[in-house]
């Protein structure tokens, strides 16, 4: 029956039908969906791994086992799992191996916008591209079949508007796969004279899968008017043909790697002007061009952002539709810490210490924004602690005394234990605040390595962050409660003028996961209330002022207790009976 | 048929996601080619919101551009306002009245701009205007607000069956809060 399927869902369905048995994944926008929603089958084993290398490894270890794997990451997950990538691609697999990459043309949820494709080019691993949901399922169960026939990991690279856009599938059954035995064969082992005989079968395997990319069902031509022919992929393939209709022709590509040759020159001779249009990198312009094919592409359209039908119809000259609009500026609304987010607490100590602060990618990366504005920095997974060594060592103690990295749980676990190794092992004092809220909180709330659960929530094993620390060698570790202001201030207070390396654990669950204890909202006595907008300064969704008095708004407030601590006047409490 | 485009709009966290589920449902029941369209992620910590839901014969894009929104469904005044460009000409808005303060008017960077709703209208828009958290709380929950909604835009498609609506409702609201939802999408439907 048909159905209306989220695209991470249709690619989590495709698994299911071709009988994956193994996903191992780190979550990130916009690929979490796809290992949460296999998680509904029961026949695919699903976890979540502490990275996206880990995560890689494990799918293919399970591969190696004989079972279908599959792991999925963001695109800049693929920067991590990317060491296991290269070398996996030569080594090949037992049972097929499918890798899900998400990409975020327009950054609506990352650090930078790094088109993956480049990816399957370099590490020589084929790469399917689902235009829709129905695509989504078709391509994944594809991408197992062609894993075993070449002996290759493929990709199925997602992108936001694919991922989280519902469309219609009509689902079909699973195929059980059996599990490939497993026969030890000494090629396997990646030395110089293996790796040699492995690389020249990788370009082998690489010329046969060109010539089949000649005529595999992936790559589709549709012609309608001449005039002008679309060389297009994904999402840029429904923008076209919104703005064309029939009176275009089209080359959707479906197997951006490896890419066919007759068939784009055939494509471009039968038609009049060929316009490449793609999100991000010129990847099929350049082929285009190295083939001799004269084509416009980036010379109209950007580099940068999301395309639209708009932006098409735009980039070409073409009329767009006109719009009403009033005169006043809407104010922007950017995202906010949740109102009782224990992260608050310590954005907030740390502003008035003034400090330099090294931050990480998380919920907590909010705290950069007014009113706290207080983070400087950030890069990727783990560099508030690797990052924070090197800024300190550059500068020496006058930096120590006055510098903190800030990391969330998930993220300490995925690349923050080899940075504080580095201020252990080579000494800066450094001190690290590790926010744990007990999961993993930016991406939809997932289970992670220190909240004793796993990813379908039932009991696991569990870092204990304390005896983790000590034993890589920090002496100074110690636990603070973030709703408690004054706490948390001794603490960051004590930790910076320590001459040696330190860690605080901020400790509070999220208020968004099942469980945690809400108080009753406060409430203000607008007797004692002066208006002078002190616990403004915390920056609560709940909290506003209107007519020089604050207000709370009781569907939001939790009750935590931090704005009452701001209060000179004690007009913020809790419900006084 | 030509496309059909509906924007849901309003802050992260209100509800948006279930209403475009439920309305996704509906559409693909009445046989149409349906797409829907929304980002999860980072906005969904109180920023602006939007899902595109797109329906016809065919549908190509899953998302919807300046000057194509048929109908803009807001569950916030300044959302409305913020999305009012993508409204088509001849096209409606119905939002809901309730304001909630972005960060940069809580700090006092920025002003929430007043008389939105009359503003809009001068600016050609046909607005529906109506307190539709009230009758939400009336129903029984502030959260069912994203029901009242959802009555409110079926009323302007009397071509669907109402009971098509229903239980397109009854397959994305958990059981416990059947009743209440049933309650809130009726008195929007009736509004
Ligand atoms: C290499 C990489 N993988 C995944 C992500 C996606 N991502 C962004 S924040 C985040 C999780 C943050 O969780 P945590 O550190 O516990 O902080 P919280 O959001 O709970 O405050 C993830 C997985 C990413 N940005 N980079």
């Amino acid at each position: 029956m048909k159905e209306l399927m989220l695209g991470n869902k249709a690619v989590a369905r495709g698994l299911y039908e071709a009988g994956c048995r193994f996903i191992s994944s780190y979550p990130g926008t916009p690929s979490t969906e796809i290992t949460e929603e296999a998680a509904a089958y029961d026949e695919i084993y699903c976890e979540w791994a502490p990275n996206e290398k880990v995560a890689l490894e494990a799918a293919h270890g399970a591969s190696l086992g004989g079972a279908r794997a599959a792991c999925a990451m963001k695109h800049v997950g693929l920067n991590v799992a990317a060491d296991p990538l290269f070398s996996i691609s030569y080594q090949g697999l037992n049972a097929g191996l499918v890798i899900c990459v998400a990409d975020d043309p327009g950054m609506h949820s990352s650090q930078n916008e790094q088109d993956s494709r480049h990816y399957a080019a370099a590490a020589k691993v084929p790469m399917l591209e689902p235009s829709d949901s129905a695509e989504a399922v078709a391509f994944t169960k594809a991408a197992f079949e062609l894993s075993e026939r070449y002996s290759t990991p493929v990709f199925v690279k997602m992108c936001t508007r694919v991922a989280h856009s519902q469309s219609v599938v009509e689902p079909g059954e699973r195929a059980e796969v059996p599990l490939v035995p497993y026969v030890k064969d000494p090629t396997k082992v990646m030395m110089t004279a293996n790796s040699r005989a492995a690389h020249v079968r990788v370009e082998n395997r690489t010329r046969e899968m060109t010539v089949w990319a000649e005529t595999c069902p992936y790559n589709r031509v549709e012609m309608g008017g001449r005039a002008i022919g679309v060389i297009c992929d994904s999402t840029c393939y429904q923008y076209a043909r919104e703005v064309f209709g029939d009176g275009a022709s089209y080359l959707k590509i479906g197997l951006v790697y490896p890419l066919p040759e007759k068939l784009f020159l055939d494509f471009a001779a039968a038609v009049d002007r060929v316009i490449v249009l793609e999100e991000l990198d010129p990847i099929l312009e350049d082929h285009c061009r190295k083939l001799g094919i004269a084509v416009e592409g980036k010379s109209l359209f950007p580099l940068c952002g999301e395309f639209s039908q708009d932006l098409v119809r735009a980039c070409l000259g073409l009329p767009v539709p006109s719009s009403a609009s009033i005169d006043d500026p809407i104010p922007p609304r950017p995202p906010v810490m949740c109102a009782g987010c224990p992260h608050r607490g310590v954005f907030y100590t740390l502003k008035k210490h003034d400090c330099m602060v090294y931050g990480d990618i998380g919920c907590y990366t909010l705290g950069a924004l007014a009113p706290l504005n207080s983070m400087d920095l950030n890069v990727c997974m783990g560099a508030s602690c690797s990052g924070l060594h090197g800024f300190n060592k550059a500068i020496g103690s006058e930096a120590e005394r006055r510098s903190v990295g800030v990391i969330g749980d998930s993220t300490f676990i995925h690349s923050g234990i080899t940075g504080i190794i580095d201020i252990a092992y080579n000494m800066t004092n450094s001190t690290v605040i590790i926010l744990d809220n007990s999961i993993t909180g930016m991406t939809g709330h997932q289970q992670n390595p220190t909240t004793g659960k796993n990813l379908r929530g039932d009991p696991a094993g569990k870092v204990d962050l304390e005896a983790l620390c000590r034993a890589v060698g920090f002496r100074r570790v110690r636990v603070a409660d973030p709703y408690d202001l004054a706490a948390m201030d001794e603490a960051v207070t004590e930790e910076l003028a320590a001459e040696e390396p330190s860690v605080i654990i901020s400790r509070r669950p999220c208020v968004m996961i099942r469980g945690t204890v809400h108080k009753p909202p406060l409430t203000v006595d607008e007797d004692r209330c002066t208006g002078c907008r002190s616990c403004m300064k915390i920056g609560c969704p709940a909290i506003s002022v209107a007519d020089r008095k604050a207000r709370i708004d009781a569907t939001q407030c939790i009750g935590c207790g931090v704005c009452t601590q701001m209060c000179r006047f004690g007009a913020l409490a809790e419900e006084r009976s | 048929m030509a496309c059909t485009n509906i924007m849901i709009v309003g802050v992260g966290g209100q509800g948006t996601l279930l209403a475009s589920k439920m309305l996704g449902r509906v559409l693909l029941d009445q046989g149409w080619d349906v797409k829907v369209s929304e980002v999860h992620g980072m906005s969904q910590r109180g920023g602006s919101v939007v899902t595109y839901v797109r329906f016809g014969d065919r549908v190509f894009s899953p998302v919807i551009d300046r000057g194509e929104a048929d109908v803009i469904l807001s569950f916030e005044q300044l959302e409305a306002a913020r999305w009012l460009e993508y409204l088509k000409p001849g096209g409606k808005i119905v939002t809901n009245l309730q304001k909630i303060e972005p960060m940069p008017v809580i700090t006092g960077s920025a002003a929430y701009p007043d008389a939105l709703v009359d503003k809009m209208r001068a600016a050609g828009a046909d607005v529906e205007a109506g307190d539709y958290l009230a009758l939400a709380v009336k129903a029984g929950s502030a959260k069912a607000v994203n029901m009242v909604l959802m009555g409110r835009l079926s009323a302007l498609f009397p071509e669907i069956p109402e009971e098509d609506w229903l239980s397109a409702l009854e397959a994305v609201v958990p059981a416990r809060f059947l009743e209440m939802n049933r309650a809130a999408f009726a008195a929007g439907r009736n509004a």
